[in-house]
């Protein structure tokens, strides 16, 4: 273990040289434009407007209020789900974990679109509200409805990362401190709480910086005073020439690669690992009485504002007109029929970008954390640093990226530009979407401890085939965890696609539904559109936590 | 795993073949679907062995796309509603020019010419700018249905309205130059102000109004004419009004130069002008106005028909005018409106509970305060000496990569946004004493 071997030279350079292409050229060639005069020379002019504009100060603040805030209202949903499905024995736990996906599968856009139809100012609970008790609930407004509608739609992120580090805690850890005399709170305190915090970490860091910048949302409510949709509205509006707008997406990067370094720094010098895993099983305690009744209410109080969304957005599918009324006057399936006929290649789209976007990004995944945290090899860290600061990339700064490295290049030994085929839109969201499966994947390689792997060594194993024998199937759940987050958030990836899409023909589903919502008449057809795309990564999701509890028994 | 692998590569295969086909004419538009794939539909029918592929893209970003594309690979077909795009794309050598297609098609309406005078492009569709209204939401709120712009800027609508920012929509930004060439600068812009007091929502897409006035979310928005006729003859409980201050232009289409395919271009062309192409857009679905005035003979009855009545009366639109302000409308909008937009509400709540006390107060002191709070909160923070001032549009109009440029222009609107907050501020404290005298 002291010297690194050429063959892990080679994976860290192959894969720095990815990297370089899919994301730091791109980002290197827009942060250029922000620092760049007419004539082409160097100029921190752009720059320096940053600091005496007020506008840009307060947008500042409103974005960090937002994020910081959606991070707490999605801890308050997601913790007590957690706990609840992993540690007690819970009816309908693994229900619970598959509609808990749900808000993940629609773009944010879509599911403001319906909460807006339910929960806005003449929303469904409003009007009602307004005509029986004579009051209104103003929840969809201003940064509030930001709020609200990102806490609903990014919360699973935690919810999946945290319940992932409870059902991989090792129940022997707990016993052990349960015989030398320590229960309750202090248990929680001592031994759950400081083997669940990586976990729930990563995912709230993850909810902080989507937020920070997400666009469609604070677009469709009409917020306009944070960030990302300052540099948007600059980029579009202005122009791609307006260098201010490349000036915000500087800075955006900039407090979002902080944001990283400040959570790696918490996270650094602590060894998580559990040295067993899947000989005692988690013990999982009885609920009784009003615990019950209190857990029960609870889930399904979250299920219900959850699955909200998705209640506005069925609704919508069926609806002929749906106008100022509680619920639609009257329905059809006639949008069905018009989406079945419009659908096949989006769907198909869908699986080919978001597959391979998946699947590569979990190989690399799986090399960079296997590479940083068990080989002497240098550059491992700085592979997982690079790779996880594509999460402080805008999609909209991706996007225009490809089109300026990309412009004018041909696919070797043929006619076709590279920016035509559906090659470029795949890579940009492998990359965009990497640093989820890595820190899947790392946090799962952390909990597997480093003697299992040295014992296999020390037994003969090559270490080719203790990885692939011993630790691949250790971090299977990781692994998956990470594959699914990759393929469902990609699936509703809109500012890149947007950006990059050459042809109708290669619209996936997101961009499908995006541009039917558009006009009033398509908004039936948009939202059948949604509730396909849900099913469909709802079905794919549920089979993979099928497929994950069936390997966990046979490692056990 | 191998037959899994070689499935993938087949499946990859094919997908390569299906994207290299031969006649297809690439279209890059801003239109919804509803009107683009009748066109895809109807044409693809009428030739085959034609493919008609739809690139739905915002204007600026269309331009941005056409402009990106390498030569030889460029879409064939440029589709989108504001005339200043067009001018954008000529200006850049980006269009090709198009022999006359169709004489039975007028060369003006009102005083407006439908297709290019230098033939770069046709007008293919006619576009008004009114008012659309959700029935039953004026009916739960008590509330009248609107006729004019000055309608819209009354408390009685406080809240009730939405409009889309000029600087996201074309077609927004042509209607606030409409309100402000009928009204003339400072009370165009009043006016206006006014009304985006009353707004529950300054949006960033123009769909979104006609969306929000459809569900019912807002009562009243300013939307070009086809988003509320198609409401309408969807079946919505919903209206739409030209204000007698309207102006009547053409959405147009225009052949991309470089473009991959373009004589299936120029063919799809000459068939959206056709009577057959031209008769399409009366489906309730699209409901827009043709440029053709025999199409009009199959529109249902309450179809507006501005070939026999006109509809524009008081404007007489001045496109080069509009153009050569475009940056400044849009930025002093954007920065004193749109970013500034609650502090602007709070400002007109509070004078509007003003004006009812005052009113029955006929307190002088307090009635003088009032309108010094209007003045504030309504008032262009650009003259109309300075809006005519051709060195200050230059200023933005000039490429911002040039740090000094930029820094120039980021000063102006600085000091706007910082201007108008302190406006509303006084505006709104003002009022309220005046509501206590």
């Amino acid at each position: 273990m002291t010297r690194a071997s050429l063959s892990q030279r080679l994976l860290v350079a192959a894969i720095g040289l990815f990297l370089l292409v899919t994301l730091v050229l791109p980002v290197a060639a827009v942060v250029k434009s922000a620092f760049t005069n007419a004539d082409g020379s160097f100029t921190l002019g752009h720059m320096a407007s940053l600091f005496h504009v007020t506008l840009l100060r307060e947008s500042f603040y409103n974005s960090l209020y937002v994020a910081v805030l959606t991070v707490l209202a999605s801890s308050i949903l997601a913790l007590p789900l957690a706990y609840l499905t992993a540690r007690f024995q819970f009816r309908g736990a693994g229900i619970v974990s598959s509609l808990a996906v749900i808000p993940l599968v629609m773009p944010p856009f879509v599911g403001a679109v319906a909460l807006q139809l339910l929960f806005g100012k003449n929303g469904s609970l409003n009007l009602l509200l307004k005509e029986y008790l004579g009051f209104r609930i103003p929840i969809m407004e201003g940064l509030t409805g930001v709020i609200f509608v990102e806490s609903l739609h990014y919360f699973p992120f935690i919810l999946l990362n945290v319940a992932a580090a409870l059902a991989n805690l090792d129940g022997a850890m707990e016993e052990a401190a349960e015989n030398l005399g320590c229960t309750g709170i202090r248990l929680f305190r001592r031994i759950v709480l400081p083997l669940v915090l990586p976990g729930y970490l990563a995912g709230a860091l993850l909810v902080f910086i989507k937020v920070f910048d997400d666009l469609g949302t604070p677009l469709v409510l009409g917020v306009t005073n944070l960030l990302a949709p300052q540099a948007y509205l600059r980029i579009t509006s202005v122009g791609v020439d307006d260098p201010f707008g490349y000036v915000i997406c500087v800075a955006l990067v900039i407090i979002s690669l902080v944001t990283l370094w400040l959570s790696n720094r918490a996270l650094a010098g602590r060894d998580y690992s559990t040295s067993q895993r899947g000989g005692t099983a988690v013990s999982k305690y009885p609920l009784r009485a009003w615990r019950g009744v209190l857990a029960y209410a609870w889930t399904g109080g979250v299920l219900l504002l959850v699955l909200s969304p998705l209640i506005g957005l069925l609704l919508l599918s069926f609806a002929k007109i749906w106008s100022f009324s509680v619920l639609p006057d009257s329905f059809t399936t006639a949008h069905y029929a018009t989406m079945i006929q419009d659908s096949p290649r989006m769907i198909w789209n869908t699986l080919l970008y978001c597959g391979v976007a998946a699947g590569v990004g979990v190989l690399i995944s799986v090399a960079i954390a296997y590479l940083m945290l068990r080989t002497p090899v240098r550059g491992g860290k700085a592979l997982d640093f690079l790779a996880s600061a594509s999460l402080a990339v805008p999609g909209i700064v991706l996007g225009i990226g490809y089109l300026r490295i990309f412009k004018g290049m041909n696919v070797p030994f043929t006619e076709t530009a590279v920016l035509s085929t559906w090659v470029t839109i795949t890579l940009a969201l492998t990359v965009r979407r990497l640093p989820y499966a890595l820190r899947s994947c790392v946090a799962a390689l952390q909990q597997v401890h480093p003697s299992l792997e040295e014992a296999a060594l020390n037994l003969g194993a090559t270490r080719r085939r203790a990885v692939v024998r011993i630790v691949m199937p250790l971090m299977l759940g990781g692994i998956l965890a990470g594959f699914i987050t990759v393929f469902v958030t990609a699936a509703v990836e809109l500012s890149t696609t947007l950006v990059l899409l050459a042809s109708s023909q290669q619209a996936p589903l997101a961009l499908g539904i995006y541009f039917y919502l558009q006009s009033m008449t398509g908004r039936g057809p948009g939202a059948a559109l949604g509730v396909a795309a849900v099913v469909l990564v709802g079905l794919g999701t549920f089979a993979s936590q099928r497929l994950m509890r069936g390997r966990g028994a046979m490692v056990g | 795993m191998k037959t899994i692998r070689i499935r993938l590569l087949a499946a990859f295969a094919m997908l390569a073949a299906v994207t290299a086909r031969a006649d297809t004419v690439t279209i890059v538009t801003s239109f919804p679907k509803e009107l683009t794939d009748a066109y895809k539909k109807a044409y693809e029918a009428r030739t085959p062995g034609t493919t008609v592929e739809i690139l739905n893209k915002g204007t600026s970003a269309g331009i941005a796309y056409v402009r990106e594309s390498p030569a030889g690979n460029k879409p064939d077909i440029f589709w989108v509603s504001a005339p200043d795009a067009f001018e954008v794309l000529a200006k850049e050598n980006l269009l090709e020019k198009l022999p006359d297609l169709n004489p039975a098609i007028p060369a003006k309406i009102g005083d407006f010419p439908i297709n290019d005078p230098n033939g770069f492009y046709k007008g293919q569709a006619l576009a008004g700018y009114g008012i659309m209204f959700n029935t039953r939401y004026l009916q739960a709120n008590d509330l009248p249905a609107p006729k004019e712009w000055a309608d819209l800027a009354k408390p009685i609508y406080f809240g009730h309205v939405a409009t889309c920012a000029p600087s996201r929509s074309g077609t927004t930004q042509l209607t606030m130059e409409t309100i402000l060439q009928g009204e003339g600068w400072e009370n165009g812009w009043r006016q206006i102000a006014m009304i985006a007091g009353n707004c529950a929502v300054i949006s960033d897409r123009s769909t979104a109004v006609p969306d929000g006035v459809g569900s019912g979310q807002f009562g009243l928005g300013l939307v070009i004419d086809f988003f509320g006729l198609a409401a309408k003859n969807s079946g919505f409980p919903v209206d739409f009004v030209y204000p007698s201050i309207t102006a009547i232009v053409p959405a147009n289409i225009g052949l991309i130069a470089g473009a991959k395919n373009a004589d299936a271009a120029k063919k799809f062309i000459a068939y959206s002008v056709s009577t057959e192409g031209q008769e399409l857009l009366l489906e309730p679905k699209i409901s827009r106005l043709p440029v053709l005035p025999a199409a009009y003979a199959k529109a249902p009855k309450d179809f507006p028909r501005p070939f026999e009545k006109p509809i524009t009366a008081k404007v007489k639109f001045d496109a080069q005018l509009s153009e050569a302000r475009y940056y400044v409308v849009s930025a002093l909008f954007d920065q004193t409106i749109t970013f500034r937009h609650k502090e602007l509400v709070e400002a007109a709540r509070a004078i509007q509970a003003a004006e009812v006390k005052v009113e029955k107060s006929k307190n002088l002191e307090a009635s003088k305060l009032l309108d010094e709070a209007r003045r504030l909160a309504f008032s262009p923070l650009v003259s109309p000496t300075q809006i005519s001032d051709k060195a200050f549009l230059a200023t933005f109009k000039a490429s911002k990569k040039d740090a000094e440029t930029a820094k120039k222009v980021t000063a102006v609107e600085e000091a706007w946004g910082t201007q108008a907050k302190g406006n509303y501020a006084k505006a709104a404290e003002l009022a309220t004493k005046a509501a206590a005298m």
